[in-house]
């Protein structure tokens, strides 16, 4: 189920005072069963990055093929790409509006227009992957948590099921409890699915906590295109770009400085703790 | 007293039906005391729905207590007539920078409040000129604020509450929709304020880096302040913040599992530089 960029540009308001290129030049590939990160400023192009793969925005010029389909051409079943690339929007629980969590997740498959059995069964199987409390599940959205309604907008999505889920900043407003479940649920849902998941963050911890590789757009290019170790190791770079590496990589960064025999492309706090501990003799 | 005092300050949300009967009591603040001197930089920390944003509300008089009272310098929140010289004193500054500007200038966001203050039109200038300056947007004062970045938007959010000049400046979760850029700028020019024009800043956040350089701390859970202290205090408490759904910082952490790991560490520590200078050697 991949989706390749090839050579994508976008510009807003073409031709009028208020003309922005948004992307430029873009060629991108991603590959069945990643967990792909995205980082940038704002204003970078993420958000016009992440519509383009599921068909909200079309490129100003170059093509975006979806499993090798030319997804311009007038017969590109352009509604089923719509269902096989979901996307979580910021703040997704603004986008909650049926009386009950169950509604609200049924939305989604009702519409592709299936039996009301196999809706039935998506949903719970949906919102059984988010590890939505069952006792919930007949209660207004409204009366929830800002973490369990975040988990009921995301199950929405799910009961779709997409080949490829796209979160654009999932836990934006949550506290770091509801951060760390909101994203391990994902990293859970990912291993035990197999699905292809995409997300943009502006945590630093996270990326390099959760996934493979990293997409770093800046000025509506692609500025790096590497490992979370391979990105962060540029993290002066990153600094002008409005961004910075994760808070540990800097301290080992200092450690060096100051003559620790440690390596310097450590990202998280498992990695430190045991590249530290290492340097007294402790496994 | 000190500049905001918070005296068994309690407020319950009531939901009503149709016909006015009581739905639904939910307690949002049980029982608060907390006093903030002037010229403090304070941040508040709890989960989502620990009551943190409806006690900002509080300080302004968005919200009047249940029960309890609050004063802001001095002046009781609950009475009408102080509403608008609270309002003056201590200014509010939100999450989202999309919805606290409304003007399609710059300079002319900054100056509506003090317009609206009947303040005369010679100094409105020479207040806009003084809050760009201090939240160092002055050369975007002509700009169009939808063309800023995120940082840059919530400092003219940050400028326009201080062109009104107020004691105080409550800020809720101002950089939860930021880049880290954006984050860095909001908490430098949140300080700068603090200590070249000692306003006094409340912070309430989520993110722990951003409360290491506080004067003082409060956690809130379930409407109650469960912990009060200086950061080092309470991010010594790395066990019994992830209880109360919070965390500490990324270094205060590794220093926390070195030190379980068996390396002779001390509890609390706060920045890179004092992890490195207590590692054994």
């Amino acid at each position: 189920m991949s989706i390749i960029l090839d050579k994508v540009s976008h510009v807003y308001s073409p031709g009028n005072a208020y003309e922005t290129t948004a992307l430029s030049n873009v060629s991108l590939k991603i590959e069945d069963n990643e967990f792909l990160g995205i980082i940038g400023h704002t204003g970078s192009g993420k958000s016009t990055l992440i519509q383009h793969m599921n068909g909200l925005l079309k490129p100003s010029s170059g093509t975006i093929y979806y499993n090798g389909k030319d997804t311009s051409k007038k017969d590109f079943p352009r509604k089923e790409l719509r269902s096989k690339v979901g996307m979580v929007f910021q703040y997704p629980e603004h986008q909650l509006f049926e009386p009950t969590v169950f509604e609200d997740v049924c939305f989604g498959p009702k519409n592709l227009g299936l039996s009301k059995e196999e809706v039935d069964d998506r949903v719970y199987e949906a919102l059984k992957l988010v590890e939505f409390p069952e006792e919930l599940i007949s209660a207004s959205p409204f009366d929830l948590s800002g973490g369990q309604k975040r988990r009921a907008a995301i199950a929405g999505v799910l009961a779709m099921k997409p080949d490829i889920l796209i979160l654009d900043e999932p836990t934006a407003g949550l506290d770091p409890k509801g951060r760390d479940e909101i994203l391990g649920m994902i990293d859970k849902m990912h291993k035990k699915t197999k699905n292809t998941v995409v997300l943009v963050s502006h945590s630093m911890e996270d990326i390099a906590r959760f996934v493979d590789r990293i997409i770093v757009m800046n000025h509506g290019k692609i500025e790096y295109d590497d490992t979370p170790k391979g990105v962060f190791n540029n993290y002066k770079e990153l600094e002008q770009m409005g961004l910075r590496a994760p808070e540990i990589t800097y301290l080992m960064n200092d450690m060096l400085r100051y003559g620790f025999d440690v390596s310097s492309d450590v990202t998280t706090i498992e990695e430190a703790k045991k590249e530290i501990l290492k340097l007294y003799g402790i496994n | 007293m000190g500049i905001i005092k918070a005296k068994d300050v309690s407020y319950q949300y009531i939901r009503r039906d149709e016909e006015d009967n009581i739905e639904d009591v939910n307690v949002a603040l049980d029982k608060i005391n907390i006093e903030v001197e002037k010229g403090q930089f304070i941040c508040i920390l709890g989960h989502n729905g620990s009551g943190k944003s409806t006690f900002a509300k509080h300080i302004n008089a968005l919200l009047t207590p249940s029960e309890g009272t609050l004063w802001v310098d001095g002046l009781d929140t609950s009475e009408e007539d102080k509403v608008m010289s609270i309002r003056q004193k201590a200014g509010m500054v939100f999450q989202n920078p999309d919805n606290q500007i409304i003007a399609s200038i710059v300079e002319e966001d900054v100056g509506f409040g003090p317009e609206n203050m009947g303040v005369p039109t010679d100094e409105i200038w020479e207040r806009v000129i003084r809050s760009l300056k201090a939240v160092d947007m002055w050369e975007y004062r002509d700009h169009s604020p939808n063309k800023l970045s995120g940082g840059q938007k919530q400092r003219v959010a940050i400028a326009g509450v201080m062109a009104m000049e107020p004691e105080c400046i409550v800020a809720d979760e101002p950089t939860a929709m930021l880049d880290p850029l954006g984050r860095q700028e909001v908490i430098e020019a949140l300080h700068q304020l603090n200590r070249e024009k000692h306003v006094t800043v409340i912070l309430i956040t989520h993110y722990m880096e951003e409360v290491v350089d506080a004067d003082k701390v409060y956690v809130m859970h379930n409407g109650k302040v469960s912990l009060q202290g200086t950061p080092r205090e309470i991010f010594s408490q790395v066990e019994r913040l992830k209880e109360l759904s919070l965390d500490v910082p990324q270094v205060t952490l590794l220093a926390h599992e070195l030190k379980q790991a068996g390396l002779d560490i001390q509890d609390g520590i706060l920045t890179r530089q004092e992890l490195i200078d207590s590692l054994p050697r």
